[in-house]
């Protein structure tokens, strides 16, 4: 990796910060543990790259690392998208 | 067109559905919607990096991923909503470790890649990837563990605790710099993840039971800068803005927690809260409460015209949600005004209320924040506070020995009359005496919140 690269990749954390703030800002309390727990599934984004690392032939101690990050990662994700779901299903306004 | 174009403009399209998830998942109507969205955003990305012309191995992944979609579907139908907070510290690990060993496994390649010498940018991205995954990973285990109550809840500190953590921290800074000056020594780097995982357990340890919202929701933002770690490792933009959306939302859940317990992110991580009883109890032994039975507490209640329930964690406890709310149902049908305050710390995990009685089928608009309801308390005639303590107790305003001194709480003092639903006169979870339970318009109801108030609910039907 290079410097300019880096400095892209720098460019790009720093604005989808400020994305990041600006819109959970706004998320009322109520809706605070489903945030926590759908942002959590979105934190298992790391399934990117335990694919990526899991994927290529060779190097049997890298792949053993990335199927064990997959499977953690998997876990993750899923498990955080149905819980909040299910605790979004839950939420109804008076009849 | 080119298969790497297609691939990265696929990683856009779902870095931008991630934000429009999140966006939508901060309005009640919108939200169930905003979480699908993000789900396919998920999907996209994880279907492109298979067509990557470096994953060969597909039938491995696809068992990998079948499995850990069965058991995290399963898990997810099966938990109960008072244990929310346990599952989110889990997952929080998971992903933590995730990102260890991604980090880890991609090192392993560089490493022993003959000709190829690892450069400095990306060994810096490893090591970090590896401290941070590693804290949020045996952190999040130590919290998971403290809330199930497998390891003790209170706060464990031994003198020089935070020494010790300095050091730890000192010496793995200087472990990483050794690694991105010489990253072919393994040893080096095997010490910097040891380290990290033991900072991790050291860290959360001393932080009391009470403090679990503000520790899961910080952990959860060390989860997302994990995740965007490993985007600079792999160079992988769409890893970095996700795990951004989720760094910083739980940073500003972690600030709106401090805020509603008055206390500084320091002070909480410097831990121990919950052991100082100190100059607080000596009133303690004095306090005489006045006692009321439920036949009293229906026809109290049938004289009402405006009631605000203050729900804490020992509601959900007693599992009292279901009858609270055929209680509600009750007294509107007698045309007595119902609602509920939810301070922002009730429950274990930010909005940790709110769910509990949603899954009670109470209506969300009938749930108000504590700035929003503080000044109604005065025009109510009953507060009914149910396994709620620490989050009522007025020695936040009054008494500045209190260790909850300042912390902002629901003024039901205010209230014309005070019914506390509660098991015994034990202290809530901060440790602290109550003096509320003195005041001459307080009235206690002893007992189990769940048959007492199914008791009131049979009384008032009665009437």
């Amino acid at each position: 990796m290079n410097a300019e690269t880096l400095i892209i990749l720098l460019y790009v954390l720093v604005l989808a910060s400020f994305v990041g703030f600006e819109l959970i800002a706004k998320v009322p309390p109520t809706l605070h543990t489903p945030l926590m727990s759908g942002s959590n599934a979105i934190s298992g984004i790391t399934i990117v790259g335990a694919i990526v690392a899991a994927g290529p032939a060779g190097f049997p101690v890298s792949k053993v690392l990335g199927i064990a990050a997959l499977f953690l990662a998997t876990l993750n994700v899923v498990g955080g998208y149905v819980v909040t779901d299910r605790m979004l299903r839950m939420f109804k306004k008076k009849k | 067109m080119d298969l790497k174009l297609f691939i990265q403009a696929a990683y856009l399209l779902a870095s931008v559905l991630f934000i429009v998830g999140i966006k939508m998942l901060g309005k009640t109507t919108t939200a169930r919607r905003g979480n699908t969205l993000s789900a396919v955003a998920m999907l996209i990305a994880v279907l492109v990096t298979l067509l990557d012309s470096q994953v060969l191995s597909f039938t491995e992944i696809f068992i990998t991923i079948l499995i850990g979609s069965a058991v995290g579907t399963y898990a997810a139908q099966k938990i109960e909503m008072t244990q929310m907070p346990e599952m989110v510290g889990l997952l929080n690990g998971f992903g933590g470790a995730s990102s260890v060993l991604v980090a880890a496994s991609e090192y392993w390649r560089q490493a022993h890649n003959d000709g190829l010498t690892m450069d400095a940018i990306v060994a810096v991205t490893v090591v970090l990837s590896v401290i941070i995954g590693a804290i949020t990973f045996t952190g999040s285990m130590v919290a998971f563990g403290k809330l199930r109550g497998l390891i003790n809840g209170h706060a464990i500190t031994f003198k020089g605790q935070h020494l010790i953590n300095a050091i730890i921290l000192l010496v793995i800074l200087v472990l990483s710099v050794l690694v991105v000056l010489n990253p072919n020594i393994e040893i080096w780097m095997i010490g910097v993840l040891f380290l990290g995982l033991l900072l991790g357990v050291l860290v959360v340890i001393p932080i009391g039971g009470a403090d679990m919202p503000v520790v899961i929701s910080l952990l959860n933002s060390y989860s997302g800068i994990a995740a965007c770690a490993t985007g600079f490792v792999l160079n992988n933009q769409v890893l970095i803005i996700a795990g951004a959306l989720v760094g910083t939302s739980g940073i500003i859940l972690t600030q709106i927690m401090c805020k509603a317990m008055n206390r500084s992110l320091a002070n909480v991580l410097m831990g121990g809260f919950g052991q100082t009883v100190g100059t607080s109890s000596t009133s303690g032994d004095d306090i005489v409460v006045k006692e009321i039975g439920v036949e009293e507490t229906a026809m109290l209640f049938d004289s009402a015209s405006s009631v605000i329930i203050v729900p804490g964690y020992g509601m959900a406890v007693a599992q009292a949600q279901h009858v609270v709310k055929e209680l509600t149902d009750l007294l509107e049908k007698k045309n007595i005004k119902v609602k509920f305050a939810i301070h922002p710390v009730a429950g274990r995990m930010p909005g940790h209320m709110n769910v509990l009685l949603a899954e009670a089928n109470i209506p969300y608009d009938k749930l108000i924040e504590m700035d929003e309801i503080n000044d109604e308390f005065a025009n109510t005639d009953i507060a009914l506070v149910i396994g709620a303590n620490d989050v009522v107790n007025p020695a936040a305003h009054t008494n500045p020995q209190s260790p909850i001194f300042g912390m902002p709480i629901l003024n039901v003092d205010k209230a014309r009359t005070v019914i506390v639903s509660k098991r015994s006169m034990n202290a809530g979870y901060a440790g602290i005496e109550n003096e509320l339970f003195g005041y001459p318009n307080c009235l206690m109801l002893f007992g189990d919140a769940k048959s007492t108030m199914a008791k009131v609910v049979g009384e008032l039907k009665e009437l």
